[in-house]
């Protein structure tokens, strides 16, 4: 047996990344979001097929770490830049990353609409409940209770008005082939949101129309929490408002047990 | 081959001008006086294998096209005057990320939703940038029919030439107009010069970004610089403008697009009364023929600006004639149409310096 195939790389650093260090805080859910995208895009073959469009937020860095085309959006607007690719582009995968206050408070029309067109794209969701990058402002997706620095005593449902679930509102669309909601909190769940997003990524290249993953991902720093106790919010608090599991799935697939 | 002579409304004329310019995606939202572009283009742009969307807002619309444009595409957007406010956002973000695109705004009435007649009271919003940040938009503004057709291909190849948004400055009344028009030679978008940015996929090359986000002052400044060098090389190369029967004038009007039109009916009433009059009608609003405005302007004679508005491009004049030539101005703003005996007046008035009609700028 020759020293080359004595040694198999089964785990590594997946191409569609880059190799850099990321900006993100310690605990944050963004990391770990980036390396399923990305081992999805590697597993599917898709990496110098794919052109992808971050947010405005956090995320709005993400062409510095994903190893394949980008453009930038305005705040809200992804969905909108990312219908103009896929329209040029039709045989592109075309995603676009974004977060709470991006896809569900600015750019609310944008989102409802390219879904209900079925646009075949698909959304990679972060939902952490908070405006990160601006400094812990009230999102759209903020649960009743919590605490934002425009929320102080946390929010409540009259004055501040309540959470919203925008992917429930999306799967209404018949637009909409394949939503399901994930969190990013232990190693079963991220497991379960790499399946998601596959089978995402695999509806979109099947043409059966608009999917997205929505992921509950952890906020360590504008939370005020450990990384630990983030996770343990995600998993005892913010599935209340949030719960888990396939919003929608018309894809006809058999999902392999 | 140039195309038979046609008999279209202006409107028209842009939608068949931008397919025949090879663009094969528009992105648009409905709003009165240039609904006919989008419904023209909404049989036209598929009978080609072009893409028409009509997005769920201007908004949408315009970053719509930014995408299109990042993928590679000859794209335009089309509105009116508040609906291209909307879009200022996208314009501002294209001019960042260098993007090319054309968006055509058939003026009405302003300020806020105004009314839906003629107007020209654009001219700061597409001049001096809508949107934030030091940039500039170059801003055609053809005066109705053939150059109206000209002037979209005019303007696709400036977009595409200098990788900056295009905006072409019509009005209501252009819009609907019927004119005869013959549109030049069909450009197959095939044979357009290969594009080096674009996102298509990384296959066999490093990944691209295509962004406007530099948070690193430094670096910004850079691309601000660099920026501004395009623009100056447009100020340069760029600059466009028509003259009516100026040699021997002792008035000259300035006007642009659908006043320009009205103003030339006034010159040739004034002539016919034994005046020398003539028109200087600037074709690109930016970048202003300044130098060209500015050597005319001389010899004792006098500069009468006639506007669509209260007094837009009234100040390009003056930062180009200066103190060289006094300097008459009349607006009439709201949609309302002046005829050319309202204009052969003004210039009476002003040769007369009587301010009956008008008024003389103090510069």
């Amino acid at each position: 047996m020759s020293a080359e195939v004595a040694y198999q790389k089964v785990f590594g650093y997946p191409e569609s990344l880059k190799p850099a260090q990321t900006h993100y805080c310690p605990g944050c859910g963004h990391s770990i979001a980036h390396r399923l995208v990305a081992e999805c895009l590697d597993e599917l073959g898709m990496r110098e097929k794919t052109i992808g469009v971050p947010p405005v937020g956090c995320a709005v860095l993400a062409y510095n770490y994903f190893n394949f085309d980008m453009v930038e959006a305005p705040h809200g607007r992804a969905l909108a830049v990312a219908t103009g690719i896929k329209r040029v582009h039709p045989d592109k995968l075309v995603l676009t990353y974004q977060g709470d206050g991006d896809l569900a408070a600015i750019g609310t029309a944008e989102t409802i609409h390219a879904a209900n067109r079925g646009e075949k794209i698909t959304t990679i969701f972060i939902n952490n409940a908070i405006y990160g990058m601006t400094g812990g402002q009230m999102a759209p997706t903020t649960t009743l209770g919590q605490v934002a620095t425009t929320a102080p005593g946390g929010r409540e449902p009259e004055r501040h008005g309540r959470p919203i679930d925008i992917s429930r509102m999306l799967a209404v669309s018949d637009g909409t082939v394949y939503i399901e909601r994930c969190s990013l909190t232990s190693v079963k769940n991220i497991r379960k949101a790499k399946k998601a997003i596959m089978k995402a990524f695999r509806a979109q290249l099947d043409g059966l129309g608009f999917t997205l993953v929505e992921l509950l991902s952890p906020c360590p720093t504008n939370w005020k929490m450990t990384p630990k106790a983030a996770w343990e919010w995600i998993d005892t608090e913010m599935v209340k408002t949030y719960p888990l599991g396939v919003i929608k799935d018309n894809t006809g697939y058999e999902d392999k047990k | 081959m140039p195309s038979e002579k046609m008999l279209m409304r202006g409107s028209n004329v842009v939608g068949e001008a931008a397919v025949r310019a090879g663009c094969r995606y528009y992105f648009g939202y409905p709003i009165t006086p240039q609904n006919e572009l989008p419904e023209y283009l909404s049989w036209r742009l598929p009978e080609v294998g072009g893409t028409f969307i009509q997005a769920e807002s201007e908004i949408a619309s315009i970053n719509m096209v930014m995408g299109a444009a990042a993928a590679g595409a000859r794209v335009m957007t089309s509105s009116s005057s508040p609906g291209i406010a909307l879009k200022q956002e996208g314009i501002s973000y294209m001019a960042g990320q260098e993007l090319p695109c054309v968006v055509a705004n058939m003026m009405r009435g302003g300020p806020g939703l105004g009314n839906i007649a003629p107007s020209a009271a654009d001219y700061f919003q597409a001049t001096r940038g809508g949107g934030n940040g030091d940039y500039r938009t170059p801003t055609l503004a053809p005066a109705g029919g053939q150059e109206l057709a000209e002037m979209v291909f005019v303007a696709f190849d400036l977009a595409d030439t200098y990788r900056t948004p295009v905006m072409l400055l019509g009005d209501g009344l252009m819009g609907q107009v019927m004119e005869p028009v013959v549109f030049p030679d069909p450009i197959d978008p095939a044979s357009l010069p290969q594009k080096d940015y674009i996102l298509d996929g990384c296959e066999g090359r490093d990944p691209r970004a295509i962004y406007s986000l530099i948070l690193d002052p430094p670096a910004l400044m850079e691309h601000n610089l660099k920026l501004q060098a395009k623009y100056d090389l447009i100020a340069e190369k760029e600059v466009r403008y028509d003259t009516v029967e100026l040699d021997d004038a002792e008035i000259i009007v300035v006007a642009y697009g659908t006043a320009a039109r009205i103003a030339e009916e006034a010159v040739h009433e004034l002539r016919a009364q034994g005046h020398a009059a003539g028109i200087f009608r600037p074709i690109t609003l930016w970048p202003y023929p300044k130098q060209q405005l500015r050597e005319l302007a001389r010899d004792g004679r006098k500069v009468a600006v006639f506007e669509l508005s209260l007094g837009q491009m009234v100040e390009d004049v003056i930062l180009s004639v200066g103190e060289r030539a006094p300097i008459y101005f009349y607006g009439v703003p709201g949609g309302v149409i002046p005829t050319p005996a309202d204009v052969t007046d003004f210039l009476h008035s002003a040769l007369a310096d009587d301010g009956k009609v008008g008024r003389r700028i103090e510069v």
